[in-house]
């Protein structure tokens, strides 16, 4: 009896193979997003730093439809993001209490009201209404 | 095998991971709100100025740019590897150079405010 | 009880014979209330007796059935026909090689659960006499939940990373150094840190979760990874920034 094992080639579809497989990737790609925004705000600091005018420009750069366009795709993948991350969360970090260990959902609950109260705070700190 | 360096780009990228969890989706519906023409009082120049010219916040800007920057960067890294691109070392040094290119771009401008 | 007409799509490799895998159906008359394990029996004993494949308990405890269930890594023994609609498509356990149909070469996995040292390394080593070591129920429920892995490798099937980097040591492996590392009676965490601390250890992970979806216990080992990772980096800072302090 000859032994010849075969190998399964591994390529990139791999992605499509499952929804959950899909669903990581666009979490991954949030990073483009996240990236790239933070790499324009680099800009921002630097129209600030160079003056009144140069601030105008940065300004009126976010106020072009392409810009439009690029933030709304960008919030919706920094919240996927947030939404992924937060309920990863207790995964990484359990907390036992007694015998048990405090459920899922409190520990990702707390992370999100976290969040809630920090983004209404800044949004009321920086005169958004 | 040896126990790995990976903690190095690990640690800032949890770190970084949390922090735009928590401020980035707010801090882009500011960018949003201002390019929509409902710009929050906070981006007009003279309050980002003040803002901004407050060594506190300088270094707390600085922080978020790297903490961001950095764990973008290295969530490419291995999204590119899960598409196929097998130059580790080539990609890492690229991303991470951007990053910290990043960084030091946005403490210079700091530094001029 | 009644019955049920499933096709069954399994993919054959012959070895000897063949190139390459590929796929032969199989028409039967199953009853209603079997699993995929039940059918493959049925077709060894009455249609096909070279079709090969591994399996034991039959209740999912041994680990021995994991196979492809319609692209999803299950234990063949838990997959019940009545979940499914159409043919059946049946291959073996993605990312192992495959040695002869359905059975896949698994000394991969075996050579990294042993490199983890997946055994009680006793933190204070005590003579039979002295008597049994003590846990309170906190102490068990630490580390219980990463004891129920069965090795049935579903997680290696499942983690992308693993089929990608076949260095990876993989979910299982992770899990069950973590299950000793978490047991209060242990004292082998240093001991196994330079295996799951590797490159090739918790870091090739990068949280996808599939491993702890398809997992038939609810081990969790992708909750596991992430906690090594996060105890490694605070042990990795505290030697390099604050040598002085003991661990």
């Amino acid at each position: 009896m000859s032994r010849k094992p075969y190998v399964r080639p591994v390529t990139a579809e791999w992605i499509f193979r499952h929804p959950r497989y899909v669903r990581y990737m666009v979490r991954e790609f949030s990073c483009l997003f996240i990236g790239s925004w933070t790499l324009l705000m680099v800009w921002g600091l630097k129209q600030l730093a160079e003056g009144r005018a140069a601030w105008s420009v940065f300004l009126d750069v976010l106020k072009t439809p392409e810009s439009v366009v690029f933030h709304v795709l960008a919030l919706a993948f920094a919240a996927y993001h947030s939404v992924t991350w937060f309920r990863l969360a207790p995964k990484a970090l359990p907390v036992q209490r007694g015998e048990d260990f405090v459920a899922d959902g409190v520990i990702s609950g707390a992370h999100f009201a976290v969040w809630a109260v920090l983004s209404a705070a800044v949004l009321l700190l920086a005169g958004a209404f | 095998m040896a126990r790995s360096n990976k903690p190095i780009v690990w640690g800032p990228f949890a770190a970084g991971g949390t922090v735009t969890a928590l401020v980035t989706p707010v801090l882009i519906l500011l960018t949003l709100l201002a390019g929509l023409g409902h710009a929050p009082d906070l981006l007009a120049y003279d309050a980002m100025r003040a803002f901004a010219g407050h060594w506190l916040a300088k270094l707390a800007l600085a922080g978020v740019v790297f903490l961001s920057l950095w764990s973008a960067a290295h969530r490419l890294r291995i999204t590119c590897y899960d598409l196929g691109v097998r130059a580790d070392t080539r990609v890492a040094t690229i991303v991470y150079g951007v990053a910290l290119a990043g960084t030091a771009a946005s403490v210079l401008y700091l530094t001029r405010i | 009880m009644s019955e049920r007409a499933i096709e069954l799509e399994v993919l054959r490799y012959n070895p000897e014979t063949d190139r390459e895998p590929a796929f032969q159906r199989y028409a039967i008359t199953c009853r209603e209330e079997w699993v995929v394990l039940d059918a493959l029996n049925h077709i060894k004993e009455n249609v096909d007796p070279t079709l090969s494949y591994r399996w034991s308990c039959h209740m999912a405890v041994c680990g021995s059935c994991g196979m492809m269930i319609n692209g999803e890594p299950k234990l063949a023994c838990k997959a019940f026909l009545r979940e499914y609609t159409g043919v059946i498509r049946v291959e073996p356990l993605r990312h192992f090689p495959v040695e002869r149909d359905l059975v896949t070469v698994i000394d991969d996995f075996m050579e990294k659960l042993k490199r983890v040292r997946p055994y009680l390394m006793p933190k204070d080593v005590k003579a039979l006499e002295a008597g049994e070591y003590r846990q309170t129920p906190a102490q068990l429920n630490r580390f219980k939940q990463y004891s129920m892995c069965i090795n049935c490798m579903l997680c290696y099937a499942a983690c992308p990373e693993y089929g990608l980097i076949p260095k990876y040591i993989g979910p299982a492996a992770i899990a069950l150094a973590h299950r000793w590392n978490q047991d209060s009676r242990d004292g082998g965490r240093a001991a196994r840190q330079p295996e799951i601390a590797a490159t090739e250890g918790a870091w090739e992970c990068s949280f996808v979760g599939a491993c702890s979806e398809v997992c038939p216990e609810h081990v969790d080992p992708a909750g596991a990874i992430q906690q090594v990772k996060i105890k490694s980096t605070v042990d990795w800072y505290q030697e390099h920034l604050m040598p002085w302090l003991k661990k």
